[in-house]
């Protein structure tokens, strides 16, 4: 299927519908998911503030996601010299930042009826995922910077590579550290055995955290198709 | 192997020089140390308890001070086309660069580091320790330091460039150094976060100079 969807003419034709369908399948699961979770029975423990993990899980899941693709967007660029995958790799960037953001701020307005604090070293989850997000900024930051965008795009790519290398690492280290420094005890309540009636709508809203975030993605391809069109037409009647 | 020495010789000469060599490192590190009681106060049991973490902030931020120009001169005077077109493959060469981007920068922070931290208030015991860890993670510093150089070749920005895209990835050897010094100054078991920490520098000596020289390819095309 990659491979047909390589050809970008084939790609345009088909993200043309495919993206508007995820997003109107991304709406439903995200509004399913939102109704069935904020209806749901408060926590006994959290309270009513347990509904905000159904905005905050799903953006989680999601900004691992976007690494992954970016990885693998980046990889097969630089592999197979692909314009298509670069412009993926390209688009994926500032999604990921975004959701990986969103992950931030709502896991930090959770963290404060919870913990009593915005921001909790003590949590080895935040703390990656705050590395993650400086992993992205770095990838833009580094394509940004650089004039020439073929070549822009090969040095970012080799940097997401390396980041993907390194953010397992990244993952186990912070974990590592965290079990190591034990002082402030940090209390995930609601235990690793979820209720149904929270399940159902996490799982909901995730899987429609994944169709939205594929549905902006396919829509920012297309943009970059367009715009790379754009400035190669704008060169051609330059020169002509 | 004569190839590899004259390059090795090449490139310890050229990190010598660059901009100041050793002795600009060494005078942020304690620049930057002299700062911390300024800013903390000088309560003796306050800087002690934060001595061994600082030191090793300090060190990590030190080691990317002179990166930029560790690609940069040979890549504008043409010296790397030279060198690509060598009997050494580039990832030989960014190795190379790397290896003197160590001893010129990483091991006199890494000899300094005890110094500093005992100056805050480390004990006297804490000290081979500290440079241990320093020494190692040092290694691990110059190498993904010199793929952050690398990366940034061409670009408009490279001092702070460099920052951005490296400090992220000093994560994992900052977190297993720095609990290696706080293990052995709390007397608990050091081992495991020392043997992490080769580990990853290892990993890095090993991996990085293949992103390097694709870097540089890259930049050369």
């Amino acid at each position: 299927m990659f491979s047909a969807l390589a050809n970008p003419l084939r790609f345009m034709a088909f993200s043309r519908w495919a993206a508007p369908l995820l997003g109107v399948l991304a709406t439903g699961l995200i509004g399913s998911g939102l109704w069935l979770g904020l209806n749901a029975p408060p926590d006994y423990q959290q309270g009513e503030t347990v509904k905000i993990m159904f905005i905050h899980v799903p953006a989680a899941w999601t900004s691992m996601l976007a690494y992954a693709c970016l990885g693998g967007a980046s990889f097969v660029s630089l592999v197979f010299r692909h314009a298509l995958a670069d412009a993926a790799a390209k688009a994926v960037a500032p999604l990921g930042a975004a959701f990986t953001a969103i992950a931030l701020i709502t896991g930090s307005l959770w963290g404060r009826p919870m913990w009593g604090a915005w921001w909790v070293w003590g949590d080895a989850r935040l703390v990656s995922v705050l590395v993650l997000l400086l992993l992205f900024v770095g990838y833009m930051a580094l394509r940004a910077s650089i004039d020439d965008e073929a070549r822009g795009a090969r040095a970012a790519e080799i940097l997401a590579l390396v980041g993907l290398i390194n953010l397992p690492i990244v993952k186990f280290s912070v974990e590592w550290w965290n079990t190591l420094h034990q002082g402030e005890s940090i209390m995930r309540a609601g235990g690793s055995t979820l209720a149904p009636v929270y399940l159902t709508p996490l799982l909901l809203a995730g899987a429609g955290y994944a169709a939205a975030f594929g549905a902006l993605w396919l829509e920012r391809i297309r943009a970059e198709v367009w715009r790379r069109r754009a400035t190669s037409l704008a060169l051609r009647a330059a020169l002509a | 192997m004569s190839v590899l020495t004259a390059l090795l010789r090449r490139e310890l000469a050229l990190a010598w020089a660059r901009g100041g060599g050793a002795l600009l490192a060494v005078g942020f590190f304690v620049a930057a140390t002299v700062m911390l009681p300024l800013a903390l106060g000088p309560a003796p049991e306050r800087l002690a308890a934060v001595s061994g973490g600082v030191t090793w902030v300090v060190l990590a931020l030190a080691s990317l001070l002179s990166l930029d120009r560790m690609f940069e001169r040979d890549f504008e005077d043409g010296a790397l086309d030279l060198l690509a077109l060598g009997p050494l493959p580039l990832e030989m060469v960014s190795a190379a660069k790397c290896l003197a981007q160590w001893t010129v920068n990483g091991a006199p922070l890494a000899a300094s580091a005890p110094f500093v931290a005992v100056a805050l208030g480390a004990r006297l015991t804490t000290a081979p320790m500290i440079f241990a860890a320093a020494a190692l993670g040092g290694v691990a510093f110059a190498f993904l330091g010199g793929t952050g150089a690398a990366l940034a070749l061409a670009s408009r920005r490279g001092g702070v460039l460099i920052a951005v895209v490296v400090l992220p990835l000093l994560t994992p050897p900052v977190i297993f150094g720095g609990a290696a010094v706080a293990n052995f100054t709390a007397g608990l078991p050091w081992a495991t976060a020392i043997t992490l920490l080769a580990a990853y520098a290892l990993a890095c000596v090993a991996l990085t100079p293949f992103a390097m020289a694709a870097a540089c390819r890259n930049a050369q095309s």
